[in-house]
């Protein structure tokens, strides 16, 4: 699956709420992604670099575990004065975990992901890991989930990943290369056995890579993490840049290896140079070209909470969690609030103005539309659209639903819209089935239709609309909205809809 | 014959995880192997599961207290760079 990613060249944000200078603020670069995608990431502080100055995260460690040994980490990892990737003050139960999460979120509303990052590998836990998933999108559905993994379980947990919700996951990739990846893996856990060197090295690269392309082949957004090691992955990163990107991953984040002798890790006993920052700057310059480049990172612990670059994990240590009282459907109330009132913000940022539904009796029914989209335009041809966007219209606005995928009936030729392709057996029972994918809709707004889709689509009750094409999609959702209101439509029961 | 847990051992459950025999378990201050209950994997495995993942050298023995990792197995930190760090001792 091709994903868009965000744009590299935005100017720099001004202010903001963030407490370093230079974190490479860019307000516009979410401008032009398709709506479903910019829903996923606009208010995740680590895949949007708007967000991070806005929302904030948390991690729980219930991961403790680990598969492969890496030799910029070490694995006695309870410390509480450092903050770095791997470190924690207290390994949680999944049940402690789940009250933690409850108690930030009613007290931190702007929280808006939950991600589990170790202090081990999340998939080397699996029932820990995902036991603390499962609970919490019954518990709290209104939290992102997200998981970052060292990809060798991977490719027998994205089906897991997927039906618990998880949309966004990072795969730490140094290398694709297992000449490279010998000299930063020592050892892997695979098959009942430990393997050193090389071949372990290759067993890990070939399931990074596997799980990575099921995991965009599911429409699940991949951040790829890299660690910078001087002398060891610098150029080559360059490399693992460009395949990711080929792979679809939607961002790149690179960062500079820590390598402190008294952090007891293998780099850091061996005193292996740091890069300098103006080393990772032109690293992530070179690969900017690729893909995305995430310049916001702050490396942070597997059990931090707050916005990136704060911690208040001392706030909501296990002890003072045990005496606190959430009421979360309460909590849920006053976090969509504060979320509708960031969000608002941020698109008032942009430049996006929400259509508003002036004029619309309250009590009207919601109207679901389907929109052959692009870049947040209706800018698609019926028959080319490779899935369609579903809006739903009401008093309250607009608001983007959900994508629904669909097969391309048309063949692409630029006077299409005849049904007059090929096989006309298989165009019509394609038609048929995209048609079938659009139950629920009343209305699908494209640039052009043909005129054999639009027979049948008004067949299955579906208006077809080309009257705005190249608008924005929720202008153009909203004036659709505005004209069945006039036309007396939206009278609340589906009775009155029928006999219309 | 059973293998066991000393003070080395960081509390990561890998070797819970894994282990066949449900022989690992949490104690105070760390991990501990049943001994009634573990078969070294004998049967099981061609390797020993718990000494298989164990990230910590020195943190899984045998009954003579051998390392099953010894100092510098799983790192590849020379000796005298362990020694100089305190993160080297000799086995029972």
């Amino acid at each position: 699956m091709e994903l868009p990613v965000i744009s590299n060249n935005a100017p720099a944000a001004e202010g903001g709420g963030c407490a370093s200078t230079g974190c490479g603020s860019a307000p516009d670069a979410l401008a032009h992604l398709p709506d479903h995608i910019r829903a996923k990431v606009q208010d995740h502080p680590c895949y949007s670099e708007e967000a991070h100055h806005y929302f904030a995260r948390m991690h729980v460690a219930v991961a403790p575990a680990c598969n492969i040994q890496c030799n910029y980490c070490n694995r006695k990892y309870d410390c509480s004065n450092e903050s770095r990737p791997g470190v924690v003050s207290e390994v949680l139960t999944p049940k402690q975990a789940i009250n933690k999460v409850l108690a930030v979120a009613a007290e931190i509303p702007q929280m808006t992901v939950l991600g589990i990052a170790g202090p081990g590998d999340p998939l080397a836990n699996p029932a820990r890991t995902f036991e603390t998933f499962e609970q919490l999108s019954e518990r709290a559905p209104d939290i992102k989930l997200c998981v970052s993994t060292n990809g060798l379980n991977l490719p027998q947990y994205v089906d897991r990943i997927a039906q618990h919700n998880i949309d966004h996951v990072t795969i730490t990739i140094n290398c694709v290369d297992p000449e490279v990846g010998a000299k930063i893996y020592p050892w892997i856990f695979w098959e009942n056995k430990r393997i050193f060197g090389v071949e372990g090295a290759r067993i890990l690269i070939e399931q990074q890579q596997l799980g990575l392309q099921m995991l965009t082949d599911r429409g699940i957004l991949v951040k790829v993490n890299s660690v910078l090691i001087p002398g060891v992955n610098d150029e080559h990163l360059k490399e693992v840049s460009k395949i990711v990107k080929a792979k679809g991953a939607f961002l790149h984040n690179v960062m500079p290896l820590i390598a402190e002798p008294e952090h007891g890790t293998y780099y850091g006993i061996m005193e292996h140079p740091e890069p300098t920052p103006e080393m990772l700057q032109d690293l992530q310059d070179a690969c900017a070209g690729d893909m995305a480049m995430m310049r916001h990172c702050r490396q942070c612990r597997a059990d931090a909470v707050g916005l990136l670059g704060e911690d208040r994990g001392d706030e909501f240590t296990m002890d003072k969690i045990d005496v606190m009282e959430v009421d979360y459907e309460a909590a849920m109330v006053r976090r969509k609030v504060v979320h509708d009132e960031i969000i608002e913000k941020l698109d008032a940022k942009r430049g996006i103005v929400k259509p508003k539904a002036d004029g619309i009796p309250q009590g009207s029914r919601a109207v679901l539309m389907a929109v052959a989209g692009k870049n947040g335009i209706v800018a698609e041809h019926f028959g080319h659209a490779k899935e369609f966007l579903i809006y739903e219209a009401s008093p309250e606005g607009v608001r983007f639903i959900s994508h629904r995928k669909t097969e391309l009936y048309c063949g692409g030729m630029d006077a299409c819209g005849d049904g007059d392709v090929a096989e006309a057996g298989a165009t019509e029972s394609l038609l048929e089935r995209n048609i079938r994918v659009l139950e629920g809709c009343e209305v699908v707004l494209c640039s052009k239709i043909g005129y054999e889709p639009w027979g049948k689509l008004e067949a299955a009750g579906i208006a077809p609309n080309g009257e705005h094409a190249m608008e924005p999609i929720e202008e153009a959702v909203m004036a659709v909205y505005k004209e069945i209101a006039a036309s007396g439509k939206l009278l609340p029961s589906a009775e009155t809809r029928k006999a219309a | 014959m059973a293998l066991q847990i000393t003070e080395s051992c960081v509390n990561c459950w890998a070797c819970v995880d894994v282990c066949p025999n449900d022989a690992i378990y949490e104690d105070k201050p760390h991990f501990l192997v049943d001994d009634g209950k573990c078969t070294e994997c004998l049967g099981d495995h061609s390797v020993p599961q718990c000494a298989a993942i164990c990230p910590i050298e020195m943190a899984i023995v045998n009954e003579l207290g051998e390392f099953l990792n010894p100092p510098g197995s799983l790192t590849g930190i020379p000796i005298e760079k362990l020694k100089e760090f305190g993160m080297w001792r000799e086995a029972a």
